[in-house]
């Protein structure tokens, strides 16, 4: 296996844990706009209680993978930074409000009513991960080296249906996540319930717009298009993702929440990696690849031995975090039916 | 205002922005542990409740942090795609580790944070000392990443593009290695006085008040300890500086012209158009005899370097001697602090010596944003010391006024809430268990509250 196989295995890797993390953290936050009447602190403290000890964590995840992305394919990394400044940078609003909104909503001290930090964490997660599928759609549908006109060289790319759209369900997926998440956080009762039929709703959203997107990249974006549609391993993956998607509303009509949970997760991954597959071996369509973008060998080594000999160090300790936060959620059983 | 400069003005905003931050996630977890390591010895009370009071500054000067060096890590390729295509795979492995480092410290801060119940005792003091540890071993890979723009090693340049490129070599660069006991020290500094003098400024009012008394204690012994040591760092880098930087190193010390026993000066005006420093209090062969150890030592004037490779003169050197007034002001503050120590046993006796805590408290951030200026305006016009200029590393996309403007008002608008909210926990004084409770000796169940 040559070392940008194994440095890209290791940007999907990484890439797919903050999703299933960092990005279903933002679906949480933006349940908080859902929370209205009298269930509203409930819900929201909730939703405080699930992130609060790992929110960080699960964020540290998007950085790896930028760090990633500039020292082992720097001309990918340009390409994205320079076509997409526009996305990155609303990208990089949404996470700034929503961190800052929530350190300074739990600082304890006393803030004047009026002022909206619950809004402003809320409204910050749900442009999060709109901003970020615009940015993996735009990627998806190919950044061409273009010399035209502003409009042409930093605001087509994205401003399109397809790029848009994984924006719309980058965002659905991550409310789905969450809600699901939640169910499991909340432990039995009037939460666990109302968290369900969010994510039964969210889910139906979440497939309906898979097969928009479907259609959409048959102009959007060719490459996934021809991918998902034109090979064998392409119907296989439609096919697991439409199982997992429907076996996690059905786990979730029939209150089995951690098979819901992992349905769901499966769902999103694989959905993620039929994405990458299609692309194949292209990082940035339609010139760079994962070969003629790497970085030189004794770069790619030794972000490999880094990264390598940081997850020895990093993978018990996050164990070690969710065995003292998540005992309940992560290695406990539903609580009897009723 | 050019695309450049507004790409310059935001990059410098959103650094001086975040290092305040770093350099307080740096400081702050050493303290709080520090504190609570003393409750472990010694069962009082007063030191586990600052423990708890500094975690609480931790975690919302932590989370202001990582927001802002997330905003850091995209601009680098937002603002500067071409040094980042070019440097990248150099110094793709200190950011790596930092990465590594950077995950570990939340991992443990979420431990420590919200594990005051859950964990033992001495797993949680653990974890504290991870957070602290991994808070400085960020610093290290970063400050070590930014020195290889300042002294850039690890590649053999081919028709303008790297090639036989050595991570290792690239991450252990002189100048990294130089600037990192400046930086770490620095940080430990700032904190160290800054926390000292929020308690003095309390303990002017309430002076025999244990728990601000504590808490001076502890951040003067950080700050004071880092502040004496900071000269010996300061000169080690200089000297490194002179060497590879002569450019970088006339700026900061005003020597236009290149001078055997050179003195150092002190104040004065740079006159460009003459080439010198008008109304320079000087030293004599004082700067040949600190670099070299020979008062009559030829020192590198800025007549060697063409003129079109000057750093700005006036800001560099300006930023430069703010800061060591200020590491001066504290090393003075230290040793009248020693001195106290000597003769009575107690620093916070007097009402005098309170009063210039507080005036230097604040002076550790001044010498750290003055220290970066200094450090980042004097490598211009280099991107990368001697092969590539700042001018052609930047972003191709126009209109960059429009983040600058936005991104200046939300630092302003966060500096705004985090003051307030340091000034809300500032003001909440003394804990409320520590005013009821009279005796100090309080059992370890004290934990479970």
């Amino acid at each position: 296996m040559s070392l940008e196989l194994v440095v890209a295995g290791a940007l999907l890797t990484t890439l797919t844990l903050y999703v299933l993390t960092g990005v279903a953290d933002f679906g949480a936050g933006a349940w908080y706009l859902a929370a209205r009447g009298k269930r509203a602190p409930a819900q929201r403290a909730l939703i405080d209680r699930a992130l609060a000890p790992i929110w960080e964590v699960n964020h540290v995840w998007l950085i790896i993978v930028l760090v990633l992305l500039f020292a082992a394919f720097p001309s990918a990394f340009t390409a994205i930074m320079t076509s997409l400044h526009i996305p990155v940078t609303l990208l990089l609003v949404g996470i700034v409000l929503r961190g800052a909104s929530f350190a300074f909503h739990h600082s304890d001290v006393p803030f004047d009513q009026r002022l909206p930090w619950g809004r402003l964490f809320a409204v910050g997660s749900l442009v999060a991960p709109f901003w970020l599928g615009v940015v993996l759609g735009s990627v998806a549908a190919g950044l061409p080296a273009s010399s035209g006109s502003f409009v042409s060289r930093y605001v087509e790319p994205w401003l399109a249906p397809f790029p848009l759209a994984v924006g719309v369900f980058t965002t659905v997926l991550a409310l789905y996540l969450a809600a699901a998440y939640l169910t499991v956080e909340a432990q039995g009762g009037e939460l666990q319930d109302e968290f369900r039929l969010r994510a039964i709703g969210a889910g139906i959203v979440a497939a309906g717009l898979e097969e928009t997107l479907l259609l959409v990249s048959r102009e959007g974006a060719p490459l996934l298009w021809a991918g998902l549609t034109g090979t064998v391993w392409g119907a296989l993956a439609q096919f697991t993702t439409a199982v997992a998607g429907l076996t996690g509303i059905g786990c979730l009509w029939f209150k089995r929440y951690r098979w819901a949970r992992f349905s769901i997760a499966g769902q999103v991954t694989v959905t993620l990696w039929s994405w990458v597959l299609a692309q194949w071996p292209y990082l940035v369509p339609p010139h760079l690849t994962i070969y003629n973008a790497a970085a030189p060998t004794p770069t790619l080594r030794a972000v490999l031995y880094a990264l390598g000999a940081g997850a020895v160090l990093v993978f018990p300790a996050l164990w070690y975090l969710l065995r003292i936060f998540k005992q309940q959620t992560l290695f406990g059983s539903d609580a009897p039916k009723d | 205002m050019t695309d450049l400069q507004a790409a310059r003005t935001l990059m410098a905003a959103s650094l001086g922005f975040h290092i305040l931050f770093a350099v307080v996630g740096i400081g702050l977890p050493l303290m709080m542990v520090l504190a609570e390591w003393r409750w472990h010895r010694t069962g009082d009370a007063v030191p586990l409740a600052l423990a708890r009071r500094w975690a609480k500054g931790t975690a919302m000067l932590f989370a202001i942090g990582a927001v802002s060096g997330t905003i850091l890590s995209f601009q680098l390729g937002l603002l500067w795609p071409k040094f980042m295509q070019w440097a990248g795979p150099i110094i793709g492995l200190p950011f790596s580790l930092e990465g590594v480092a950077f995950f570990t410290e939340a991992v443990f801060l979420g431990l420590y944070l919200y594990g005051w119940r859950l964990l033992s005792p001495a797993a949680h003091l653990a974890s504290g000392l991870v957070v602290a540890v991994s808070g400085v071993a960020s610093g290290i890979f970063v400050v070590l990443a930014n020195g290889w723009m300042n002294t850039p090693r690890g590649f053999r340049l081919l028709q303008g593009q790297p090639a036989d490129i050595d991570p290792v070599a690239a991450m252990f660069n002189p100048s990294g290695l130089a600037q990192v006991p400046h930086m770490i020290l620095g940080a430990y500094a700032a904190t160290g006085f800054a926390v000292a003098g929020i308690h003095a400024w309390r303990l002017l009012r309430h002076p025999d008040d244990p728990f601000h008394r504590r808490a001076l204690t502890i951040a003067l012994w950080l700050g004071g300890i880092s502040a004496l040591l900071q000269p010996l760092s300061g000169d080690l880098l200089a000297k490194m500086v002179a060497v590879h930087q002569p450019a970088k190193l006339a700026a900061f010390e005003g020597q236009f012209a290149t001078e055997a026993g050179a003195p150092f000066r002190l104040g004065g005006i740079p006159n460009l158009d003459h080439g010198r420093l008008d109304y320079a209090i000087e030293i004599p062969y004082a700067l040949s005899l600190m670099l070299y150890l020979d008062p009559t030592a030829t020192v590198t004037g800025l007549d060697a370097v063409p003129r079109d490779q000057w750093p700005p003169v006036a800001v560099a050197r300006g930023a430069f001697q703010v800061m060591i007034l200020c590491g001066a002001a504290m090393a003075f503050v230290t040793l009248w602090a020693g001195w106290q120590w000597w003769r009575h046993r107690a620093v916070a006796q007097s009402r005098r010596f309170l009063q210039a805590v507080i005036l230097v408290g604040p002076l550790g951030f001044v010498a750290t944003e003055a220290g970066w200026i200094a450090a980042e305006v004097g490598r211009q016009p280099w991107i990368i010391t001697g092969v590539m200029r700042t001018a052609d590393a930047v972003t191709p996309v126009p209109g960059l006024l429009i983040p600058l403007v936005f991104f200046g008002a939300l630092y302003l608008m966060l500096a705004a809430v985090v003051l307030w909210i340091l000034h809300h926990h500032i003001g909440a004084g003394t804990p409320k268990e520590l005013q009821v409770v009279e005796s100090p000796a309080v059992t370890r169940s004290a934990y479970e509250s």
